[in-house]
C-alpha cells in the first residue's frame, strides 16, 4: 500500500536476493538496491511512447508505404 | 520494448512550420563546417538515436565518458560524441553564442554553444581506442581533429533524405513499428556485411528467445573490398524473403560511421539499438574491432561494467560449418576437430564472389549469392 503523501510503496524481497544485488551493484553507478530493482522493473514495464493521433497516422502511413506493415 | 536510454527519447528536430524562420536566423550566424559523417551524427542526435544526448558533449560529460564510460550523471555512455573545430574558427565563437552548422555548402542545424574546451588528442586516442598507433583508423582520425571542442544543444532544421530512404526509420517510427507487430522483445543486430549462414544462425538463435529481430546495417563510408551498401541490402532482402518467418524480422538502415573503438563502441552500439526500441543486442566476436587491437571477446567482457545498461547483450562466439555435425556449430557445442570444421571466412567468400564464383551452400544461401552477383560491382573499389 502506498504511504500517505508518497508516490512510492515498499515491497519485500528475500534477504539472500537483496545481498546478491548489493554485491552485483558494488562499484557501479547504483547507489542502492532500490535503484537497481526500479531500473529492472522500468525495463520490464517501460513507459509507452506518446504519439498524437496525427503523428500516429503519419507514421502508420509511412510504414505501410515502405512495406513494413500492411 | 526498452525505455529510451536516459529515460526520454530526444527530439531536436525543428517542426516544418518553424524551419523557414530558423533558416533565416541561421543565415545571420557564424557558420561551422562539419563533415558528412558529423552531419549524420547531428541527425542521429536530433532523431533520438543518441538519446539522452541533445548535442555534442559538454566538457564535464566528455571527461566523464573518457574516464568512466559514463555521462556525468552516471548514465552509461561509452563513446564521446564531440564537435571539434580548428583554432581559427573557434576564436570567434564564445560560450552562449549560437552558430550555424553547415555541410556541403548548406546550413542544416543550430548549435547553442554552452561550452568551449580543449582536446587532448593523445589522451582521447588512448582512452577511447586503447592505443596511440596511427595505423588504427580511429587514432588516425583523432590526430586530424581540431584542437577545440564545442558542446551544447542542437536544433536540426534541414534533413537529408538519406542514402536509402526506403530503409531509413527514426526511433519513434521503429518503436511504433515494433508495437504494431506485437513485439515485446526485440534483438538488435548490427552488420556491415552481406549475410552468410553464420550470421543467419546467430540471428535465428536470438529469435528463439525474442519476438522480433531488428537487422540494422551501418550505411556509409566503407573500406575498399567491403560489400557495397546496395549489395548488403539486396542480400538481406533475399535472405528474409526465403528463410525468415513473416513479421519476425525487419531491415532498417543506420547512417553512421564505424569508429573501430571495439569494446567502447559495442556499448555505444547497444545503446543506439536500445533507443530504437531493442531489448536485446547481439554481440559477436571482436565487435567493432579492427586489426588485432582488441581481444576477440573483449567487447563482450566490457558489458560486465554496465549492469545498468537497460539492454540485454546476447553473446555469440564464432561459428563454423561442421561436416560431421552436418550444420552450423560453434566451439562451445561441437566436439569435433578443425579437420571437420569449415570456418565462415569472409575473405574466402569475397574472393570467390569477386571471381564471379558461388560460395558453397554450406557458407551462403544460393538466393543470397544470386542477389549479390546481380550487382556488377558488389564490392567497394
Amino acid at each position: 500500500m502506498p504511504e500517505e503523501g508518497s508516490d512510492k510503496v515498499s515491497i519485500s524481497i528475500p534477504l539472500s536476493l537483496y545481498r546478491k544485488i548489493e554485491e552485483k551493484i558494488a562499484g557501479t553507478s547504483f547507489s542502492s538496491v532500490e535503484e537497481y530493482v526500479t531500473m529492472k522493473m522500468e525495463n520490464e514495464f517501460p513507459a509507452e511512447p506518446v504519439y498524437s493521433k496525427e503523428e500516429e497516422e503519419l507514421i502508420r502511413e509511412r510504414l505501410r508505404r515502405l512495406g513494413y506493415i500492411e | 520494448m526498452s525505455s529510451p536510454h536516459g529515460g526520454r527519447l530526444i527530439d531536436r528536430l525543428i517542426p516544418p512550420e518553424d524551419r523557414p524562420r530558423v533558416e533565416e536566423e541561421a543565415a545571420e550566424l557564424p557558420a561551422v563546417q562539419v563533415s558528412e559523417e558529423m552531419r549524420k551524427d547531428f541527425e542521429s542526435i536530433a532523431y533520438g538515436v543518441f538519446s539522452p544526448l541533445e548535442g555534442p558533449l559538454l566538457g564535464g560529460d566528455y571527461r566523464s565518458v573518457l574516464e568512466r564510460g559514463r555521462l556525468s550523471n552516471d548514465v552509461p555512455w561509452a563513446f564521446p560524441i564531440v564537435l571539434d573545430v580548428p583554432e581559427g574558427a573557434a576564436s570567434s565563437i564564445g560560450e552562449g553564442d549560437a552558430v550555424a552548422i553547415s555541410q556541403g555548402g548548406e546550413s542544416f542545424a543550430l548549435l547553442h554553444v554552452e561550452e568551449k574546451y580543449g582536446l587532448d588528442r593523445r589522451e582521447h586516442a588512448q582512452r577511447v581506442f586503447g592505443t596511440l598507433d596511427g595505423a588504427h583508423p580511429g587514432v588516425a582520425k583523432t590526430w586530424a581533429m581540431g584542437p577545440v571542442l564545442l558542446g551544447g544543444g542542437i536544433d536540426l532544421f534541414r534533413e537529408t533524405p538519406g542514402m536509402f530512404p526506403r530503409y531509413r526509420l527514426k526511433p519513434k517510427e521503429t518503436r511504433f513499428l515494433f508495437k504494431e507487430l506485437g513485439w515485446r522483445t526485440v534483438a538488435g543486430f548490427q552488420t556491415r556485411n552481406a549475410p552468410h549462414l553464420g550470421h543467419e544462425y546467430v540471428q535465428k538463435t536470438a529469435l528463439a528467445f525474442v519476438d522480433g529481430l531488428f537487422i540494422n546495417p551501418l550505411i556509409g563510408r566503407k573500406k575498399s573490398g567491403d560489400f557495397t551498401d546496395e549489395a548488403i541490402l539486396d542480400a538481406y532482402e533475399a535472405l528474409m524473403r526465403h528463410y525468415y518467418m513473416r513479421d519476425s524480422a525487419v531491415l532498417v538502415t543506420l547512417e553512421m560511421e564505424m569508429r573501430y573503438a571495439g569494446p567502447r563502441e559495442a556499448i555505444f552500439h547497444a545503446i543506439v539499438r536500445k533507443n530504437f526500441g531493442c531489448t536485446h543486442f547481439v554481440v559477436g566476436r571482436d565487435h567493432a574491432g579492427v586489426g588485432s587491437y582488441y581481444g576477440p571477446y573483449e567487447a563482450q567482457e566490457k558489458f560486465r561494467e554496465y549492469p545498468d545498461l537497460g539492454v540485454t547483450p546476447l553473446f555469440f562466439r564464432s561459428f563454423f560449418h561442421c561436416r560431421r555435425c552436418g550444420g552450423v556449430e560453434n566451439d562451445k557445442v561441437c566436439p569435433h576437430g578443425p579437420e571437420d570444421r569449415i570456418p565462415f571466412s569472409g575473405t574466402q567468400m569475397r574472393e570467390l564472389l569477386l571471381r564471379g564464383e558461388r560460395p558453397p551452400r554450406e557458407m551462403m544461401r544460393p538466393e543470397v549469392v544470386d542477389a549479390i552477383l546481380r550487382h556488377p560491382e558488389p564490392f567497394v573499389r
